[in-house]
């Protein structure tokens, strides 16, 4: 059936868990990208979104996460793969409102119980996989015109 | 309405962003929960929060909020206010709660002319 059509751009990116000075970054890095690729605001913005929340997810609950942005064609695929707890009870973890937040995490706004939530939302195609003591892995589509 | 006549006209104290003030301003969200905030404020939107941490301003950024003020005179962080100025995002403090700074900047927003 042809040929396969190359990627318009891919980059990996690190995440170190419990650093909340420095998250944010990469789902910036990865807005200002996707911009600068000239693709649409909206699906600039869901992007972001689902990549600051996978980005808190690692920095709240895992050791540490490599991510992985691919832009292709009508497409731009964003996977998250860390090493930390895992979760127990992803149907659980899917339920708005449900968290394991500790106080300190809570008390900065984080922890409410919508982070997966809203990747699920903002995201076209989500899938999730995770193993206790080993760790989680999101993949998430978005489709682009 | 630009971020600027909202600021004359609840009065409040510009932290840093000064330079984006011009800004128009297309709706407002009230809230706490970064998570809340990212799945249901929009564009041009303005925040209102009690967050003073630094992790806010990413959460503006990446939602391209027109702003953020802070309620109940809350001080930002040191580091939020660096951060929010390399972003160019105007923080600001009011006195008043966030119920009725809320009320006030929507009726500024919804009223006619």
């Amino acid at each position: 059936m042809g040929e396969p059509k190359p990627n318009l751009y891919s980059e990996s990116f690190h995440i170190e868990g419990g650093n909340f000075n420095s998250a944010g970054i990469v789902s910036t890095s990865i807005k200002s990208i996707l911009k600068k690729l000239g693709i649409p605001g909206d699906i600039v913005r869901k992007a972001a979104i689902v990549s600051y929340e996978a980005e808190i997810n690692v920095v709240s609950y895992a050791k540490k996460a490599v991510v992985n942005l691919t832009v292709g064609p009508g497409v731009v695929r964003i996977e998250v793969i860390d090493e930390g707890q895992g979760i127990p009870n992803i149907d659980l973890a899917m339920q708005e409102g449900y968290s394991t937040a500790d106080q300190r995490i809570r008390e900065m706004g984080f922890g409410a119980g919508m982070g997966l939530c809203n990747i699920k939302n903002y995201s076209d195609d989500f899938h999730i996989e995770s193993e206790v003591g080993k760790g989680t892995h999101l993949k998430m589509t978005i489709q682009t015109p | 309405m630009n971020v600027e006549a909202i600021v004359a006209a609840v009065g409040l104290e510009v932290k840093c962003g000064r330079e984006s003030l011009g800004r128009e301003v297309t709706g407002g969200y009230t809230g706490d929960l970064l998570s809340d905030v990212m799945g249901h404020s929009k564009e041009g939107y303005l925040w209102i929060t009690r967050q003073v941490h630094q992790n806010i301003v990413a959460v503006a950024s990446l939602k391209e909020h027109a702003g953020i003020i802070l309620i109940n005179g809350c001080e930002p962080a040191a580091e939020t206010l660096e951060k929010a100025e390399a972003e160019k995002i105007p923080v600001m403090v009011s006195v008043l709660p966030a119920f009725e700074l809320s009320g006030r900047i929507y009726n500024l927003l919804t009223s006619p002319g």
